[in-house]
């Protein structure tokens, strides 16, 4: 497939998603869908890596190479396929519990890595699929059925966190506006790095609080703020730490960006070997003379 | 007196005695001599004692043995822990500024030679070199050519420029001396042979770092630790020569999770670990295992549980690679039972993963992966080496592989068990993949008919691989005994010298280096009298598996103190063994 014909639904599986109605993960993956094919990408060259949880449902409603991995370790995943072949256009999806609490270690060092992939995080502050227990963005207060008096401790920052490992490009979004998720997610698959998107994307069952309403009525649109400079590194800063608004848009990119495999000069397809033991090993065993 | 030397460096960890034993051992093997070595040390950087110990031979060596003749000490625990091995023709060689022999509590008529080891490495240069001033110092009592010295120190220090090498081999010049001048009146009975062979000199981490480039291995993946970091450090720097890449993971969950990803995109990956971070890899290895992606997963077993003793002897995993995880999904787990075949069995181990698309276990153990032996280069031949990627299918061949709606399908139902492999990139290939019981689009499924389908499609891979491939053992000994010794890893050379102790009893020995699947030793076990299933573990493993196997009960040899089986001890064993 020439990738100029790639329309989104062509990265759209024959698998009716089973998410509950109104989910904000559907606007996720279709913004998701979308960017893919607008930024020229085909499902041949695509690789998507789901996590656990609602999210991770995600690889088998898109159509792409794709794996479904074990709980938290998304990123390693994605980082080995983009390592193994630069040529894949590498997108990982996650929730928050699977890349802020299971997996935020590997978080923090995927970031630092600077591998040229996409992380979308479709963060709903909630644990969906296990019914509704606290996760790790969920509010001081917010009552569960694990935290009946709310998680009495401060959310996890994911922005700041991804800031303090030197992240090259933070963004965040929101499901239901669709066109800007879209072309945010666009900007982070055209960014050469890694790029984070913390896309709100609402649980209708279990969260009563970070609902569509609270996240239309309370994010600022950073595109719209006229003396707003995403390569400026201290207006991000301000923007991520400020604990009174919730920012949208391309809060952070470091416009000097060098990605791992650009660094390392890993560029080459490793699937592509020789019929017998390559040119130059018997120089291996020379070496132990 | 013997034909072999057996010579030690022995100090507190940080005093450079691996770097130091290497240097002695690369000399002895660039002299044309055989040479086994061990090392005995702790794990903490500075502290500990620690000893590298080498025994050399003009014929093939294959064990330790309880015998110690040359020991350069450094301290005076080094002779404390050495004693037992200590004769009456030994000697040591120790710096009477820094140790007092008077201190020694060593075996009588045991020589001491009282050498200024950091005095004179101070004449040459610098006190840092005290140790080859020390080996300067073995070579005049070992009547060993310090040339072959010489290269050796070439090859270690040449990096560094030509002055650290110079001053290197006049430090052990000096060492050299000394020994001539002032003790030219001790007599002791050690000569060193050369010989004009060309050996090779390695460990069994670099000969699976080899094996691993030799196969098409271009990604690895792990996070340090004891005592299977030698592959990391034997692939970087050198797998980018050949296109590939190695990634410091941020720990072993990452790490598998990183090669698996690379896997996924088709490239032949591997990582290797020990113990604890095997059972920390063995959730993903479950996906890995049920995503039918072939990988191939080094563990380097050293002594548990947990913590254990990290830098110890033990073959306590088997259990572990045999069925950890939960539920149940197939695996195969390859052994290696010398350095050379840890170099073949890499090799094979890439080719059964990509062939069964599968993960394959491949287990070293402490003493087989850092502790060098030498060998014919020839027997690491890389234009032997052949490659097996399995059931790749490409654009040409996809359509075969496709459902009504042209959607691939990576887990279809085969014969063999074995489906088509698209790697992504692949037109018309696109699919994927789940930890969640699928169909053979890869996709979830819980119908009762399907999950049964695909748990049967994926141990059919077994059976197919035992048809298709010759997973045999090696066999040592006499082949008529009625006395019948079984061994898997690396107790096979020590087993091997074991039998030359053995004169008046009769022993067949078979060293298994596949442990899943495995040959069918029914026939060799009701055909022996009494059969002895010889490993580094406490319950014996593998001697429970082959008792399953055969539903005959065998008798044991279990180690599980650390230290590595010696071939003279190891004969008593075996004998005490087969008269109880």
């Amino acid at each position: 497939m020439s990738s100029e014909n790639v329309r989104f639904t062509d990265f759209k599986s024959d698998k009716q998603p089973t998410w509950c109605p109104g989910c904000g993960d559907f606007g996720t993956m279709n913004g998701m869908m979308k960017a893919l094919a607008e930024t020229g990408n085909s499902p041949d060259d695509t690789f998507v890596v789901a996590g656990i949880g609602c999210s991770g449902k995600i690889g088998t409603y898109m159509r792409s190479y794709a794996l479904h991995g074990v709980h938290g370790r998304a990123l390693p995943v994605g980082t080995g396929v983009k390592l193994a072949n630069p040529n894949l256009e590498v997108m990982v999806a996650g929730g928050d519990g699977d890349g802020y609490s299971i997996g935020v270690g590997h978080f923090i060092h995927a970031v630092r890595r600077n591998v040229d992939i996409t992380y979308v995080v479709m963060d709903n502050r909630i644990y969906g699929l296990t019914k509704g227990q606290a996760s790790p963005t969920s509010r001081p207060d917010f009552e569960t059925s694990t935290t009946p008096e709310g998680p009495k401790q401060p959310p996890v920052n994911p922005l700041a966190l991804a800031m303090s490992a030197g992240g090259s490009f933070i963004a965040q979004s929101f499901s239901s506006d669709a066109m800007r998720h879209t072309e945010i997610v666009k900007e982070a698959i055209e960014h050469d790095g890694f790029s984070l998107v913390n896309c709100f994307s609402p649980c209708v069952t279990f969260n009563d609080v970070d609902t569509y309403d609270y996240f239309r009525d309370s994010l600022v649109d950073l595109s719209e703020e006229d003396d707003y400079d995403p390569t400026n590194y201290d207006q991000a800063k301000d923007a991520i730490l400020d604990a009174d608004k919730e920012y949208m848009g391309v809060i952070y990119q470091n416009e000097d960006s060098v990605p791992y495999h650009e660094a390392h000069g890993v560029t080459e397809n490793m699937a592509e070997i020789p019929d017998g033991a390559p040119d130059g090993a018997t120089d291996l065993v020379r070496e132990f003379y | 007196m013997h034909d072999d030397l057996n010579w030690a460096i022995g100090g507190e960890a940080g005093d450079g005695i691996a770097s130091t034993g290497k240097i002695f051992a690369q000399a002895l093997s660039r002299a044309g001599r055989h040479v086994f070595t061990s090392k005995d040390f702790a794990s903490r950087i500075r502290g500990g004692y620690t000893a590298y110990k080498v025994r050399t031979s003009v014929d093939r060596v294959q064990s330790v043995v309880d015998r110690l003749d040359v020991l350069i000490a450094l301290t005076e625990r080094t002779v404390d822990e050495n004693l037992a091995e200590l004769h009456e023709d030994s000697v040591i060689i120790f710096d009477g500024d820094r140790t007092e022999f008077s201190d020694f509590e060593s075996p009588d008529d045991t020589v001491g030679l009282d050498v200024p080891l950091k005095a004179l490495a101070e004449d040459a240069g610098g006190a840092i070199m005290r140790n080859i001033v020390a080996l300067g110092a073995v070579c005049a009592v070992t009547e060993f050519p310090i040339e072959n010295l010489d290269e050796s120190l070439e090859k270690r220090f040449g990096a560094k420029g030509e002055s650290i090498v110079e001053n290197n081999k006049e430090a052990a010049r000096l060492g050299y001396e000394y020994v001539e001048d002032e003790y030219a009146d001790v007599d002791n009975p050690y000569s060193l042979e050369t010989t004009d062979s060309d050996y090779v000199l390695l460990n069994g981490d670099e000969a699976i770092g080899m094996g691993a480039i030799a196969a098409g291995c271009r990604f690895y993946a792990g996070y340090p630790i004891t005592p299977a970091t030698d592959v990391m450090e034997y692939l970087t720097g050198r797998i980018e020569e050949f296109g590939g890449h190695v990634v410091q993971a941020e720990d072993e969950l990452a790490a598998i999770n990183l090669a698996l990803g690379a896997a996924r995109a088709g490239a032949r990956a591997m990582t290797a670990t020990s113990g604890p971070g095997i059972d920390l890899m063995a959730e993903t290895f479950g996906l890995v295992a049920t995503s039918e992606t072939p990988l191939v997963i080094t563990n380097v077993m050293r002594s548990g549980p947990s913590t254990g003793m990290p830098t110890k002897q033990e073959q306590g995993d088997l259990n572990m690679m045999l069925k950890g995880g939960h539920g149940e999904i197939p695996r195969f787990v390859l052994a290696p039972t010398s350095v050379a075949e840890c170099f073949h069995k890499t090799v094979e181990a890439f080719n059964l993963a990509e062939k069964y698309q599968i993960p394959v276990y491949l287990t070293a153990d402490l003493s087989l992966a850092v502790t060098e032996r030498t060998y014919e280069p020839d027997e690491f031949d890389m234009d032997a080496v052949e490659i097996d990627r399995g059931k790749l299918v490409d654009e040409d061949d996809i359509a075969t592989w496709q459902n009504e709606k042209d959607q691939f399908k990576p887990h279809a139902v085969t014969a063999d068990g074995v489906s088509p492999r698209a790697i992504p990139g692949t037109e018309g290939g696109v699919h994927m993949s789940t930890g969640l019981e699928h169909d053979e689009l890869g996709r979830r499924t819980e119908d009762t008919d399907v999950r049964v389908e695909q748990v049967d499609k994926r141990y059919r891979k077994v059976e197919s691989a035992k048809e298709q491939e010759d997973f045999d053992y090696r066999e040592f000994g006499d082949a008529d005994a009625d006395n019948l010794v079984i061994s898997w890893g690396s107790n096979e050379g020590t087993i091997v010298e074991a039998l030359g102790y053995l004169d008046d009893v009769d022993v067949r020995v078979l060293s298994v280096p596949y442990i899943f699947p495995r040959p069918d030793l029914t026939e060799d076990i009701q055909d022996a009298s009494d059969v002895v299933v010889i490993e580094a573990n406490a319950t014996g493993q593998f001697a429970d598996v082959v008792e399953h196997d055969v539903l005959e009960r065998v008798k044991r040899i279990n180690k599980y103190d650390g230290v590595d089986f010696k071939a003279d001890e190891l004969a008593d064993d075996i004998k005490e063994t087969l008269e109880a």
